[in-house]
C-alpha cells in the first residue's frame, strides 16, 4: 500500500482554486519533492494531505485512510511559518517532548521510550546545547531546527516539509538534507515543498511540479530538464501568477 | 497566633476559607491557558453570560447555580462555534455572545412583572455568605475539573503553543478548545459566588500573568500561578475580615498587588541583563 494516494484533488478557497485535480502516489522509503511558483498550491498541498483543510472535490488517503481518521502520531508537520507566540514559556526540550503528546496517556509521565525519542531527535538536530533555552532566544536556523525536531521525536509514519531550508544556513541544510535521507533509507516516506532546484536531486527521490495542477512528475533530474519549471518561471515573471 | 487565628473560630470563615482556596487555585491554574491563549476577555464574558440564566432561574423559581451554569455552558459552547464555523476571531465571538446572553438577561427582567431580583451578590460576590452545599458544590466542581485538566494537559498545552501542528498530528483542537471553554464555563460559575460577575475575571487572568512575569517554563508558571491564587484568596480573605471590606475586592486587589510586584521583580531582572 502507498503510503500517500492522492486522486483528483480539489482545493477552492472562496474563489481561488488552490488545486484543481491533482494525482499522486508515495511510496514508503520514498522522498517526494513539490516545487512551483509562490501561490501554486504547495503548501496546500501539503495541508489537504496533514488533513488541515478539506478536499473540495477528490480524495486524500494516507495509509490508506483519510488523515483525520489516522491514530495519533501518524503524520509530522513542519511548517513554513511557525505562527507561534515566541514568549511562550517553553524550553527547545519542551517543544520537542510536545512530539510524544498525541501518544502520550493521560494522568503517566512519559515513558522510557518518550523520553529516548526525544533525546534522539535532540541529538539527530544538534541541539543538545540549546536544550534547555527558551525559544525566544534562538536565531531562525535553530528554530527551524527544533521544530523538525519535534516531528523526529514524534516518530511519524509520513513526515510532511514546507519549505524547512527557506532561511537556514549552509550547514543547517546539510544537516537537514543528512538527517531526512537517513529517515528515508529507514522507511519513512517524506513529501517536502522546496525552491531549492539546484540540490533537489540530493534530496528526493522523485520531484513534481505543481501550478494548481501537476506539471511534471518523475526523477529529479528529468523533470528539471524537462523545462516544465523554467516554463512557469519564465509565465510568472513575464504575466505574474493568476490569482 | 490565636489573635491570627480568631476569625476562623467562626464556621462561616471555615466554609468561606475552603471554597477561597478552592477557587483561588482553579481560577489561577486555568488562568495559564487562559493568559497563553490571549483570552483574558472571556472571563468577564462568561460571567456575565451567566446573568441571563440567573434571571430565567429567578423567573422560574428554580435554583440560581442551575440557571447560571446552564447559560454560561451554552454561551460557551457557542462561541466555541460561532468562532469554528463562522470565521469570527474568537475575541469577536466572545465579544458578540457574552454580550447577548447578558441583554437576554435584562430584556427578561425589564418584561418581568415580579419584584426586581437582588443581584448585588452575583455582581460583587458574598464569600462570607457560602453555605455548607456551596462549599461540597465548589469542591466537588473542583476536584471534577483537576480531573479533567490532569488527563488534558498535555494537548491543552501543545493546542495552546501550536494548535496548527498539534491538530496535523492527531491531537483533535476542537474537542480541546470545547472542553476548555465548558471547564472555564463551571470554574466562573462556582467563583462568581465569592468574587462576582464583575471581579471574576481578575482571578482568572491576573495569578497567571503574575506568574508569567516571573518565569519561562510552563509548569513552573502554573504552579507560581496557584500560588499567587491561594495567597490573593486566602489573604483577601482575611484582609477583608480584619478591614470590615467587601472580600472579592480585597481578594482582587491583592492579586493585583502580587501582579505589580512580579512585575516590578521582572523589569529589575530585565535592567541588570541588560547592564
Amino acid at each position: 500500500m502507498n503510503a500517500i494516494e492522492v486522486r483528483n484533488l480539489h482545493v477552492r478557497y472562496e474563489r481561488v482554486e488552490a488545486l484543481q485535480g491533482v494525482d499522486f502516489d508515495l511510496p514508503r522509503g520514498t522522498a517526494l519533492g513539490i516545487v512551483g511558483p509562490n501561490g501554486s498550491g504547495k503548501s496546500t498541498l501539503l495541508k489537504a494531505v496533514a488533513g488541515l483543510i478539506r478536499p473540495t472535490e477528490g480524495s486524500v488517503r494516507v495509509d490508506g485512510r483519510p488523515p483525520r481518521e489516522l491514530p495519533p502520531g501518524t503524520i509530522g508537520y513542519v511548517p513554513q511559518i511557525e505562527d507561534v507566540d515566541w514568549n511562550f514559556p517553553v524550553s527547545v526540550r519542551d517543544v520537542v517532548a510536545m512530539g510524544r503528546f498525541p501518544r502520550a496517556a493521560p494522568f503517566r509521565p512519559l515513558s522510557a521510550h518518550d523520553r529516548s525519542a526525544i533525546a534522539g531527535a535532540i541529538e539527530a538536530l544538534d541541539l543538545g546545547a540549546l536544550a534547555d533555552r527558551h525559544i525566544s532566544a534562538l536565531s531562525g536556523g535553530q528554530q527551524q531546527r527544533t521544530f523538525v525536531a519535534r516531528a523526529i521525536a514524534q516518530e511519524p509514519q509520513l513526515l510532511l516539509l514546507d519549505e524547512p531550508t527557506t532561511g537556514v544556513d549552509a550547514a543547517t541544510e546539510d544537516s537537514l538534507l543528512h538527517l531526512v535521507r537517513g529517515l528515508v533509507r529507514d522507511g519513512l516516506p517524506v513529501l517536502m515543498t522546496t525552491h531549492d532546484l539546484d540540490r533537489a536531486a540530493e534530496w528526493f527521490d522523485r520531484l513534481i511540479v505543481v501550478d494548481r495542477k501537476i506539471l511534471a512528475d518523475g526523477a529529479p533530474n528529468a523533470v528539471l530538464e524537462s523545462g516544465a519549471y523554467a516554463g512557469i518561471r519564465e509565465h510568472t515573471h513575464t504575466h505574474g501568477h493568476r490569482r | 497566633m490565636s489573635d491570627l487565628l480568631a476569625p476562623f473560630q467562626y464556621d462561616f470563615m471555615q466554609r468561606a476559607f475552603v471554597a477561597a482556596l478552592v477557587v483561588g487555585v482553579l481560577c489561577s491554574a486555568l488562568g495559564t491557558y487562559v493568559v497563553l491563549r490571549k483570552l483574558s476577555f472571556i472571563g468577564d464574558g462568561l460571567a456575565h453570560a451567566s446573568f441571563a440564566g440567573i434571571v430565567i432561574a429567578y423567573l422560574r423559581g428554580a435554583n440560581f447555580y442551575g440557571g447560571a451554569a446552564v447559560a454560561t455552558i451554552v454561551t460557551a459552547l457557542a462561541i466555541g462555534f460561532v468562532h469554528r464555523r463562522g470565521r469570527v476571531s474568537l475575541d469577536t465571538s466572545i465579544g458578540v455572545l457574552f454580550t447577548a446572553a447578558f441583554a437576554l438577561g435584562i430584556f427578561l427582567m425589564s418584561r418581568s412583572t415580579r419584584a426586581t431580583v437582588d443581584l448585588s451578590n452575583y455582581l460583587f460576590g458574598n464569600i462570607l455568605g457560602v453555605s455548607s452545599s456551596d462549599v461540597a458544590v465548589v469542591v466537588g466542581v473542583g476536584l471534577g475539573i483537576a480531573v479533567v485538566v490532569g488527563a488534558l494537559w498535555r494537548p491543552l498545552l501543545y493546542t495552546s503553543f501550536d494548535p496548527v501542528v498539534a491538530e496535523a498530528a492527531g491531537i483533535r483542537a476542537w474537542f480541546i478548545d470545547y472542553a476548555l471553554l465548558v471547564i472555564l464555563a463551571l470554574t466562573i460559575i462556582v467563583s462568581v459566588q465569592l468574587v462576582g460577575i464583575v471581579l471574576v475575571a481578575a482571578l482568572l487572568v491576573t495569578p497567571a500573568a503574575a506568574a508569567g512575569q516571573l518565569t519561562e517554563r510552563f509548569v513552573p508558571m502554573m504552579l507560581l500561578s496557584c500560588a499567587f491564587g491561594i495567597v490573593s484568596a486566602i489573604g483577601g480573605l482575611y484582609a477583608s475580615y480584619e478591614l470590615h471590606a467587601s472580600s472579592g475586592a480585597t481578594i482582587v486587589l491583592l492579586a493585583t498587588l502580587i501582579f505589580f510586584a512580579a512585575l516590578a521583580i521582572n523589569a529589575r531582572r530585565r535592567r541588570r541583563l541588560v547592564l
